[in-house]
């Protein structure tokens, strides 16, 4: 259905029952329970899985299929937020411009610095895109300072034109950002026994858009083109030797993750009209790497689950301090348990980071399939009739026609 | 004239640091082969032992002063530290001035251990995996090894200030016959010059004027061959890799009184040092070292306030742009050998 097989139609169908049902699958703590903590059903949060998964998704039709690994992605993001925000500012708050607009502009960027830095393959290509995003990203704090607003950051204005609905809202305050008159924030809450759910305006428009992102993704990695692209990741010799021009192949697939990108960055900032240069960091480069080895670089959900695993323990992680540590491990001796909130602490809260790395690390090194692979081997165990069959797919894997 | 020669003057010190982290990286790629994103970190580790020994030296304890008193007529309590009751106040008071210096003693066995942890325990196992696999696990390895120092030492910078005797600057214009005070340079930057040559002059001559420097350079060319001759290159190899870490912990040893340490260092290093190795091509050692001042000469002249005007934003760019250029136009880099990493 929809043009893809069974297979992948129910991968889409269980993404899409994951999405829609989002508010309730991550709430699944009442309230007032002390693991009340650890839901992760609130709009900010489930927004943000959102973007990144879109983020996530799009770097891997370049890393995943192609295997070029670019270190500069998010300069296409950044990119995208600040002609967002432009648009807010000069157009209308409509959304729907906004988040055009970014991607065609991150589509435009990408086509520019895709064209020089595909020249080049390898560790090479991983340096020109870091030093092209470096390179915006520095000319973005300092001379570009009238587009980006420098160190602020760009926000909305009470002076900006808006040519099609006017300044400032009835009562004076800046405007938000809405879809056709649905304010983004807008949320309905509702209280179920001891559960509160709330349904995002905001998180649905980004659940739409991810939806549409993930499917094109789907098609993408099932068409002749994904074939071509994963064909230029196994041997790119061998496919100019046949007499093929693999160029257009590759930036085809740059300029679609860079639109993927702005789509990101677009969506960002509908969801919060502020777009500073420090999105456009090396560092947030290598984040939606992590997110994308993490979840299994070249698999279709993995960069999705990469993305929320970030995220989400980015906030709950973040969150545990002592205090909570000293509560979880209450109920041994005083001595053990200072013992291990203490051994615990360096990772937890602000060293967040760390827990992030060292699992980065472990999954490089032991499981290069990522968080896939490892689902993958566990339900190896429990299903052992289906051993014969996984043996024979991966004998077929392993020797590409050479 | 005296514009030129001070903008000179300002790079050196900058592209020595460059040149050192790149000579390292090209150690590790040229002997290994492996693309090494933690050097950054070594470099930034390296530093934080100047900022441990200086601590360790003036570890102090509570002395009751009974000569002095504070406002409420009791004994006033000073801050001793120990190492004025190891070796008297005078002889103590000047180790820990020069406690920056004497951390170059502490930081070479700590580093060379980092490295040879590092490649034993980790980077050895990435020899047969893509490019894009070492890559991956340095970075992880880089973010971990920042976090940690994070955790020791707090996110803020620390300031670690140079001897006494360096603090100062000298008149270098008028030591070459040019107006006085035209031409004011620190002395620790100048140091610092020198002392990276004397490094990097150090490394050159240990390649090529010892056995095992000639091993490894067998190594270097034809690794297999070596291996056929009964030669162990790959304890060789692990040796450079420490000695590889050495030189950038000692780049950031002596680094700590020009740019206070902080956890991110390494990062903000890596990057430039990256482009460096890139624009000296990819392998070759002296290219790396010729790069590496060139570019921060380079970004020095950049920041002069007349360029800054000609071409606004001009200082923050200059480096990337060089290199992309570079890449372009002469793959190779500037010296760089036929056949390394070329696809």
């Amino acid at each position: 259905m929809l043009g893809l097989t069974g297979k992948d139609f129910t991968l889409f169908l269980i993404v899409v029952v994951m999405v829609v049902f989002a508010p309730i699958i991550l709430n699944p703590f009442p309230v007032d329970s002390a693991m009340a903590q650890f839901n992760a059903g609130y709009p900010d949060l489930m927004q943000r899985f959102l973007i990144f998964g879109i983020f996530a998704v799009g770097f891997n039709i370049l890393f995943g299929l192609t295997g070029y690994l670019s270190f500069g992605h998010a300069a296409f993001l950044g990119a995208g937020s600040y002609a967002g925000v432009w648009m807010f500012k000069l157009l209308s708050m409509n959304v729907l411009p906004a988040i055009l607009v970014a991607m065609v502009v991150a589509g435009l960027f990408s086509v520019v610095i895709g064209y020089v830095s595909l020249r080049r393959s390898g560790i090479y290509f991983s340096i020109l895109t870091l030093a092209f995003a470096q390179m915006s990203y520095a000319l973005a704090y300092s001379v570009l300072t009238p587009i980006t607003n420098g160190e602020t950051g760009l926000q909305l204005s009470l002076n900006d034109p808006r040519v099609l609905d006017g300044a400032a809202s009835a009562d004076g305050s800046l405007p938000v950002p809405t879809f056709f008159g649905l304010e983004m924030r807008d949320s309905w809450d509702v209280t179920l026994g001891g559960w509160a759910f709330t349904f995002n305006a905001g998180y649905y428009l980004c659940a739409i858009f991810m939806l549409v992102a993930f499917y094109v993704a789907i098609r993408i990695f099932r068409s002749p083109f994904g074939m071509m692209l994963r064909a230029i990741k196994s041997n790119q010799q061998r496919m100019n030797y046949t007499g093929l021009n693999t160029r257009p192949y590759t930036l085809a697939a740059f300029v679609i993750s860079g639109m993927f990108a702005g789509l990101a960055g677009g969506l960002m900032v509908s969801m919060d009209p502020l777009a500073g240069a420090e999105r456009m960091q090396w560092t947030r480069s290598g984040e939606v790497v992590l997110m994308t080895i993490l979840g299994g670089a070249g698999t279709l959900i993995g960069p999705v689950l990469g993305a929320g695993f970030i995220k989400y323990f980015e906030n709950i992680f973040s969150k545990i301090n002592d205090n909570v540590l000293h509560g979880w491990f209450a109920f041994l001796p005083d001595g053990l348990e200072n013992a291990i909130v203490w051994i615990l602490h360096p990772f937890v809260g602000k060293g967040w980071h760390l827990t992030l790395g060292l699992l980065f690390m472990l999954v490089v090194i032991f499981l290069p399939g990522g968080l896939v692979e490892a689902g993958q081997r566990i339900g190896r165990l429990f299903s052992r009739k289906k051993k014969p069959a996984d043996a024979a797919q991966k004998s077929t894997q392993s020797t590409p026609a050479e | 004239m005296e514009a030129i020669i001070l903008q000179i003057l300002n790079g050196l010190d900058k592209g020595s640091a460059y040149a050192l982290i790149a000579l390292g990286l090209t150690l590790i790629f040229g002997t290994l082969g492996v693309v090494n994103f933690a050097h950054g970190a070594l470099f930034m580790i390296g530093a934080f032992c100047a900022v441990t020994l200086s601590r360790i030296l003036s570890l102090s304890h509570t002395v009751i002063d009974e000569t002095r008193t504070d406002f409420l007529g009791n004994p006033a309590k000073v801050e001793v530290p120990y190492i004025y009751d190891f070796f008297g106040p005078e002889f103590g008071a000047t180790l820990i001035d020069w406690a920056v210096p004497l951390s170059i003693l502490f930081a070479i066995p700590i580093m060379i251990a980092v490295g040879v942890i590092m490649e034993r325990g980790l980077i050895r196992h990435f020899y047969k995996r893509p490019h894009a696999d070492q890559i991956l696990v340095t970075f992880g390895l880089a973010i971990v090894l920042q976090e940690v120092i994070k955790a020791f030492y707090g996110a803020n910078p620390i300031p670690t200030p140079a001897p006494d005797a360096f603090t100062g600057s000298f008149d270098f214009g008028a030591l070459i016959g040019m107006d006085p005070y035209t031409v004011i340079y620190p002395y620790w930057r100048l140091l610092y010059f020198v002392f990276a040559m004397i490094i990097i002059g150090a490394v050159f001559a240990f390649l090529q004027f010892t056995t095992f420097g000639m091993v490894v350079r067998a190594g270097m060319a034809d690794r297999e061959t070596v291996g056929l001759l009964g030669i162990n290159i790959d304890k060789r190899f692990t040796i450079m890799f420490g000695i590889a870490a050495a030189v950038a912990g000692l780049a950031g040893v002596m680094y700590t009184p020009i740019n206070s340490p902080n956890y991110h260092m390494g990062m903000d290093f890596l990057v430039l040092s990256f482009v460096v190795v890139v624009v000296g091509g990819m392998g070759s050692l002296p290219g790396a070292v010729l790069a590496g001042l060139l570019l921060g000469i380079l970004q020095s002249f950049a920041s002069m306030s007349a360029i800054i005007e000609l071409i606004p934003g001009i200082n923050q760019v200059i480096i990337y742009l060089v290199a992309i250029v570079i890449l372009l136009t002469r793959p190779r880099g500037l010296m760089g050998r036929k056949g390394v990493m070329e696809d």
